[in-house]
């Protein structure tokens, strides 16, 4: 009798795991990182690995730090918002090539357009990590004290970017 | 005021399921004929309600009624009509009412060939059906209803997803959902037998050729969103391993197995409690796929409407078919008993392995897809997982089971003995192995993985052909030609069936392992060379689409100054929604498919264009076809179409079966 129910058991599982999952919004997850000093990083730029991204380097701007993959579907699809972004010259956005092959990255980069004054890879996914990265692509908002102020998970999309990011940014550089 | 015919029709097809789900199979367990036989004319009459809900909400498509809030919504005045009409499926709401309209269909399918049943079977099979379509129904009819007015209405319609604006996009979803839904009929076969408490080989006989047309329309389903995916999203990629790609994966996974099992239960009437649950979790999965598409759970690229009280109700609908079902199979399955024994190396063995080897990769893909949601659920931290993952457990997963379906077909029943299949097999083995390392290295470049590819594929093929040789020697006929004919047909689809499994894995090899690709720059006039064929870009110009804004580049390709081809790949700015869209143009070929996108345009008329080379790429949607064509012609075998014109109930035991069948 008992094997017969095994079926049921895993099952009974899965559906508590989709349950929980329904009240969490994998689109806006708060990150317990608002409002904290953003993790520093420093690591080999992309076009040039012998050259390095701090973090350091881009205190005292208002600076968007993208993480991003060219294995990633989402990132194809926010990819023409950066650009858009990209061309107004509002406000920098950085890139994080995650867990990623540099030859691919570099493809799928100059293939669609590249947004990004420079772009660091996290090959280990270590900074993903320290950054509480759910899934690629995700974008944080950081002031001009290193201090993560929003972070919108998932594409972005030109109202997220009209109605929060844009807005955000302007405030924060007036500071 | 026909939307709200449409409407009242949905509503009254939800009185007639609710009719459906419970008289007939009441009078199933108390005997009585009267209500058994309420079930036919319910299913015929709940399909005509759901057919006239789906006319009008067609008619509101082609006449363009934006006060209706759905039609609004995904379609505009400017949008041809062949893409309004197949918006009807475009987005949430009209996508439950095409599974539903299906459901009908499979029901009606049911309600016709169904005279060799017993009547109580036929009432419970289309019982559950019927209780299956009312969740639907309700689900329609509380959160997602299509026909919801918009006053005022809109002047205009917000217009499709230019990704969905797509021939391909058109039949992608009807067949996929024939697959999905079709599996609803195994399931009603499982539980009926079940609930009637009679789970024999007759049982596994009735569910087969029902089991192996919903696997045909998934094989097509899947390989069509594979190749839609291809041509239209535009950077020459076929699987991404995407929640929404997976979720249609898994149950044709799950139904894969199902067939494999039922052949053991109908000719051994073995595997019988496995058959049953391999049917509920085919169906489970089909569930969990809406579940997962329509819920916002996970992210994903096809993840297009996202509700959370939709998803709520999905859950417990799942909660209560799934659990339901599995509750039922933990009470009655103990009862079935076991088939005869047989030992580890028999045709029962190897059957068994491949049933657990595809349950194991449908574990790792069910795995890789919610692993995230766990982990998040649990508070363990957030991860996402890529192509990488399902690679790395894939392959070695497939590697034996691809290995025993060589060995499979000619081994004996109950017993067969090792070094006679070793030796029958040497000469397969052998052509195989010097093959696969050969070819590789002839081409230029000799990598394990495209090796051991070859290996799989040929492996499959050369023990197509051993196969057909022993029988072909045992079988008597005049000619060769009299000796084929006289292999069942059924035996006919297996070895197509796996042959175009052979031409999938060739074609899955070859691209990985051989194709180029290129970005250039590239001027007008200026050309560049790639996998032996030059490229000369002749410039872009404008066109205006229906509703849509075009640059269109002409590409000529010649091979040996000789000409081949012109190409025309495009970018469109959709004009309503705004978003761009690249049209890759894609030149196909029995070797090799050449396939140009336009990256962006830069200055002096110049673009950065992509350009690859994918040898074999079309084997692998012309495998997944021959596959499904292998399916057709099983269920098309002789003692198919004689149960469907005997209308007496006949019920041989297993043995007798199993002396029947060619082994």
């Amino acid at each position: 009798m008992n094997r017969f129910l095994i079926p049921l058991g895993i099952f009974v599982v899965v559906v508590a795991f989709l349950g929980i999952g329904l009240t969490l919004n994998p689109r806006e997850l708060p990150s317990p990182l608002v409002g904290k000093p953003a993790p520093s990083f420093s690591l080999p730029q992309l076009h040039e690995k012998e050259k390095v991204l701090s973090s350091n380097d881009l205190r005292g701007k208002v600076w968007l730090l993208n993480f991003w993959a060219s294995w990633c579907g989402g990132c194809k699809e926010e990819h023409p918002v950066l650009i858009h972004l990209a061309k107004s010259g509002e406000v920098p956005i950085y890139g994080m090539d995650y867990k990623d092959r540099r030859e691919e990255a570099l493809a799928w980069l100059k293939d669609w357009g590249n947004p990004y004054p420079l772009v660091a890879v996290d090959e280990s996914g270590r900074v993903g990590i320290d950054y509480g990265v759910y899934g690629v692509p995700e974008t944080y908002v950081i002031d001009k004290a290193g201090v993560i102020r929003y972070k919108p998970i998932g594409p972005l999309s030109e109202d997220v970017l009209q109605a929060k990011i844009l807005p955000l940014v302007r405030e924060l550089q007036n500071q | 005021m026909v939307p709200e015919i449409g409407h009242y029709a949905l509503i009254l097809a939800l009185c007639v399921a609710v009719v459906q789900g419970t008289i007939p199979i009441y009078g199933a367990a108390v005997g009585n004929s009267s209500f058994m036989s309420v079930a036919k004319p319910a299913a015929r009459g709940q399909f005509l309600l759901v057919l006239l809900a789906f006319c009008c909400l067609g008619y509101a498509f082609a006449v363009k009624d934006f006060s209706v809030l759905y039609v609004a919504s995904t379609s505009n005045s400017q949008l041809p009509l062949q893409y309004r009409l197949a918006a009807i499926w475009g987005a949430h709401e009209g996508s439950l009412l095409l599974w539903v309209f299906i459901l009908t269909i499979w029901m009606v399918a049911v309600s016709f060939f169904s005279g060799h049943l017993p009547e109580a079977m036929r009432a419970r099979i289309l019982g559950v059906m019927g209780l299956v379509s009312v969740g639907f129904l309700l689900f329609m009819l509380t959160v997602s209803n299509p026909f919801e007015r918009l006053i005022p209405a809109a002047f205009d319609g917000r217009d499709l997803n230019p990704l969905l604006q797509d021939p391909g996009m058109v039949i992608h979803p009807p067949m996929l959902y024939m697959g999905y839904v079709g599996f609803s009929v195994a399931f009603a076969f499982a539980l009926a037998a079940l609930f009637g408490g009679t789970l024999d080989a007759a049982w596994a006989r009735w569910s087969r050729p029902w089991t192996t047309v919903a696997w045909c329309f998934l094989t097509i389903g899947v390989a069509m969103g594979s190749g839609w995916a291809y041509y239209e999203l535009g950077w020459g990629g076929w699987w991404f391993w995407d929640p929404v790609e997976n979720a249609s994966f898994m149950p044709w996974l799950a139904g894969t197995a199902l067939i494999h099992s039922l052949a053991v239960t109908d000719k051994r009437g073995g595997f019988k409690a496995w058959s049953v649950l391999l049917a509920i979790l085919a169906f489970s999965l089909s569930l969990l796929g809406t579940f997962l598409v329509r819920s916002g759970v996970l992210t994903s690229v096809h993840a297009f409407a996202t509700d959370p009280k939709r998803g709520l109700f999905i859950l417990v609908f799942l909660a209560v078919v799934i659990g339901g079902s599995l509750m039922l199979y933990a009470w009655r399955a103990p009862r079935v008993g076991l088939g005869g024994g047989f030992s580890i190396v028999s045709r029962e063995g190897m059957l068994l392995a491949n049933n657990v080897l595809l349950v194991a990769a449908l574990g790792s893909v069910l795995l890789g897809t919610l692993y995230p949601l766990f982990l998040d659920a649990l508070d363990l931290g957030k991860i996402s997982v890529g192509p990488p993952y399902f690679d790395t457990v894939f392959v070695p997963l497939m590697t034996p089971a691809i290995f025993l379906m060589g060995i499979g077909p000619l081994a004996q029943w109950k017993k067969a003995s090792l070094p006679d299949l070793a030796v029958r097999l040497r000469w397969a083995f052998g052509v195989s192995v010097a093959t696969a390392l050969v070819v590789p290295i002839l081409m230029g470049q000799w990598s394990p993985l495209v090796s051991l590819g070859l290996l799989l594929a040929l492996w499959i093929a050369t023990t197509i052909a051993v196969d057909l040789r022993e029988r072909l020697t045992r079988t008597d006929g005049s000619s060769f030609m009299g000796k084929l004919a006289m292999l069942p047909r059924a035996y006919w689809g297996m070895v197509i069936a796996h042959f175009g499994l052979a031409l999938f894995i060739t074609g899955v090899t070859m691209v990985k392992g051989f194709e180029v690709e290129q970005d250039v720059r590239m001027n007008v006039g200026e050309t560049a060379t790639l996998g032996g064929y030059t490229f000369r870009f002749d410039g872009t110009e404008q066109y205006k689409g229906p509703n849509y804004i075009a640059a269109r580049g002409s590409i000529h390709v010649s091979q040996d100054g000789r000409d081949v081809t012109v190409m025309y790949p495009e970018k469109r700015r959709y004009t309503v929604q705004n978003q761009t869209m690249t049209e890759a143009a894609i030149s196909p070929g029995f070797l090799r498919d050449l396939y140009v996108s336009l990256g962006e345009p830069l200055e002096g008329g110049a673009w950065s264009v992509r350009l690859y080379h994918k040898p074999f790429i079309d084997w692998i949607w012309g495998g997944c076809l021959v596959m499904a064509m292998g399916g057709v012609l099983a269920i098309s075998d002789r003692r198919y179409r004689l149960a469907w014109r005997r209308k007496e109930v006949e019920v041989p035991a297993g043995t007798q079966m199993a002396r029947q069948t060619v082994s």
